[in-house]
């Protein structure tokens, strides 16, 4: 559901070291008394972006949110926005607007009303506003609602009163906070592919705060996951995945296996890892940044693991009895589309591996109790030194 | 009335809540049981108990009291004990005579001081309330949007001076207003020519505004902290500025806290008595004196009973008129 890359230099405006950010966050904190909140986080987001902040709770990523929106001004550090640095400027002045988590529909206003709101206080001529709710009516397709009162709708439709009311200023800039957190599970899937084309229909910049990976992964174009008021890593949502930066970052998104392990070679070609907790030796097939004996961790997501009943024969490129370790299948758990394995392996250790279910009832599927090896490839695995 | 509908559904849950399980478990014993049982042969079941005590209530100290002034309003003031010729006499062959005298409010509406004293005080009360709001707001405001430690101090400073007689209080305004008192001195002092405030219109409404400003604050209060931060963010981040925020989000939105305030202000300020009296001129025309006086000056019991009555009906039909539109108000969300 994310964006569509079409040319890379056009979509993905991050790649182009050339390329002038839209919203520049300079080493920008806030503390609250001694808490601090956020801490010298820096980001850079471009125009047409869907950016996505993704952290737990007390992450600082709403107080970002809502430094941006203006609510709170940064303790140290600069935020620019279209080239205009946004120091004391208040709420009422910025280019921005915001769509909160509780919606903060006006109680007391019909749906007309509360998307109207912005446009009165920017004086535009009455045509003009109800030719603008009307369009906004249309986009968020709740034509007909005019006249309802924000308890008179149920929570999807006033998700998208609060959308349209945060559009209709047509801002430069939207901050989305949890957009989709109060709905239901089906009901926020189909909003999310909604909210997806309304942004690129209508071109503006997206910045959403979220504490949901998936809602992150398929939304937007880059992540930038918050933890402890810093920014652990910014990134396209594959990039996240794939090439996680750190401990947190791998174990944050999505599962991984993650053991520790000690650096026996240190080519620029590959790596060897040690590794007592897998009981296996690790060859990477390409350089890293490290050096012999040094400690180090090694993570591997459970659906690039192959289980197999026999040893696996050498895989090229790779050396022998290297990337393999054996153990006992203890629990299944079958989840329709995937089965998750729960592999012990031979030092106690736990091994958790997916397998996708192409077969269907397959019948020479492995089963619980049996004797496994477990395999990955060069550069299957993650190797993190922080 | 929307209290009474409460009440009543309330007691039916309270039936079907005690009821189910008593069906099914055999007889009990003790006195507790016996006794419900005995009130559910007497016809008084969960929903009766509940609303048996406010009832009463109403009736022995509302509802009687009312209904003998009433009574007292239709009869003849007599050099007696009581005042006042009873409505019923009986003639010596067994005739039974009721005699209601209209004159007592044929002559509230002949004599000019009546209304003008009912118009005075729904002025003196009407600006009363006004000034209360307009001072009233602002610490209702300041109270709610500070922090949780100090919003508790400042409520307590808020009820503190009920602690203390609303007497001696009125009275010490005295000590302040009159012409040697402590504002005339300071202004003296500072070279301002002196004012006189005590025994003047002004001195009533120092005094009213101080005395009801609390029944102001309060339910402002409770209207004003319940109001979501968020909401004004979102104004804001709608290019509201502050001052157009307020009047577009918080103050239609305290609307409850407005209208409940000002009829706990606006009510007791039109029958009051002692704050006219003692810091108002003789010439303050207010109901409370004037009932005062016919009670105790003049002891004519059905004169004062119908002036009562007569106010009674001045009071109810704005406050059946405000409660109305708090319900609306409070409906519409």
């Amino acid at each position: 559901m994310a964006k569509k890359p079409q040319i890379a230099a056009d979509t993905r405006p991050w790649r182009d070291p050339n390329a002038k950010p839209f919203v520049r966050i300079r080493d920008v904190t806030k503390k609250f008394g001694d808490v601090v909140a956020v801490s010298e986080v820096s980001l850079d987001i471009f125009k047409g972006e869907l950016f996505c902040l993704l952290g737990g709770s007390g992450s600082g990523k709403s107080t970002l949110l809502r430094m941006l929106a203006g609510f709170e001004e940064p303790t140290a550090g600069a935020i620019e926005i279209d080239g205009q640095d946004m120091a004391g400027v208040p709420p009422y002045r910025r280019p921005i607007n915001m769509m909160f988590q509780s919606y903060a529909l006006f109680p007391h206003m019909t749906v007309w009303n509360n998307i109207a709101y912005g446009l009165k206080r920017d004086h535009l001529p009455r045509p003009e506003i109800e030719a603008r709710v009307a369009e906004l009516l249309k986009l968020v397709k709740l034509e007909g609602y005019e006249r309802r009162k924000p308890n008179q709708l149920s929570g999807g439709q006033r998700q998208r009163v609060a959308l349209a009311r945060a559009l209709a200023r047509r801002p430069k800039l939207l901050l989305l906070d949890e957009p989709l957190g109060a709905l239901d599970k089906k009901l926020r899937e189909e909003t999310q592919f909604e909210l997806v084309k309304i942004q690129e229909t209508l071109g503006v910049t997206f910045i959403v705060v979220t504490h949901d990976q998936e809602e992150a992964m398929s939304l937007a174009t880059r992540i930038g996951v918050m933890n402890q008021g810093e920014i652990a890593m910014v990134g396209e949502p594959s990039e996240i995945y794939e090439f996680p930066n750190s401990r947190f970052v791998a174990n944050f998104i999505g599962s991984a296996n993650m053991v520790e392990g000690v650096v026996t070679e240190d080519e620029p070609d590959h790596v060897r890892i040690r590794s007592a907790e897998l009981g296996a030796d690790i060859y990477v097939d390409h350089g890293v940044d490290c050096s012999p004996e040094q400690i180090l961790w090694w993570a591997i997501r459970p659906e690039k693991i192959r289980l197999t009943r026999e040893k696996p024969a050498v895989q090229a490129g790779v050396p022998p009895d290297t990337n393999m370790t054996k153990g006992f299948v203890e629990d299944i758990a079958y989840l329709g589309d995937m089965t998750v394995y729960q592999v012990r392996l031979d030092n106690g250790r736990y091994m958790r591996v997916t397998k996708a279910n192409a077969l269907r009832g397959d019948p020479d599927a492995i089963s619980w109790d049996e004797t496994v090896w477990a395999s990955w490839s060069g550069s299957s695995g993650s190797v993190l030194t922080s | 009335m929307g209290e009474l509908v409460g009440l009543v559904r309330l007691g039916a849950d309270l039936v079907s809540a005690m009821d189910l399980p008593a069906a099914a478990a055999a007889p009990e014993r003790g006195p507790w049981p016996l006794l419900r049982r005995w009130l559910v042969r007497m016809g008084i079941t969960g929903r009766w108990a509940v609303i048996l005590p406010p009832a009463l209530w109403l009736t022995v100290f509302l509802l009687i009291p009312v209904l003998v002034v009433f009574k007292i309003s239709f009869s003849e003031a007599v050099v007696a004990r009581p005042p006042y010729l009873p409505l019923l006499t009986f003639g010596e062959d067994g005739e039974v005579q009721l005699t209601l005298h209209l004159s007592n409010y044929m002559f509230l509406g002949q004599d000019t001081l009546y209304i003008a004293a009912y118009l005075n005080s729904i002025k003196i009360a009407f600006i009363s309330t006004i000034l209360a709001l307009l001072v009233g707001y602002p610490i209702a405001y300041f109270i709610a949007r500070s922090s949780d430690r100090w919003r508790n101090i400042l409520l307590m400073l808020i009820i503190l001076p009920f602690w203390s007689s609303f007497l001696l209080r009125v009275y010490a305004w005295i000590g302040f207003l009159k012409n040697n008192g402590v504002i005339n001195n300071a202004l003296q002092a500072v070279g301002l020519p002196q004012v006189t405030m005590l025994y003047t219109d002004f001195g009533v409404y120092v005094g009213i505004v101080y005395t009801y400003l609390p029944f102001m604050i309060l339910p402002l209060y409770t209207t004003l902290v319940k109001l979501d931060d968020a909401l004004l963010e979102a104004s804001a981040d709608l290019g509201a500025r502050p001052f157009r925020t307020f009047l577009s989000v918080t103050l239609p939105l305290s609307l409850p806290g407005i209208i409940a305030g000002s009829m706990l202000v606006f009510i007791p300020a039109i029958g009051e008595y002692v704050i006219p009296t003692l810091l108002g001129s003789p010439s303050t025309l207010m109901i409370g004196r004037v009932l005062w006086d016919e009670f105790f000056a003049n002891r004519d019991w059905p004169l004062a009973a119908s002036v009562a009555i007569a106010m009674l009906v001045v009071v109810v039909v704005p406050l059946m008129l405000m409660q109305n539109a708090q319900n609306a108000v409070v409906e519409r969300k």
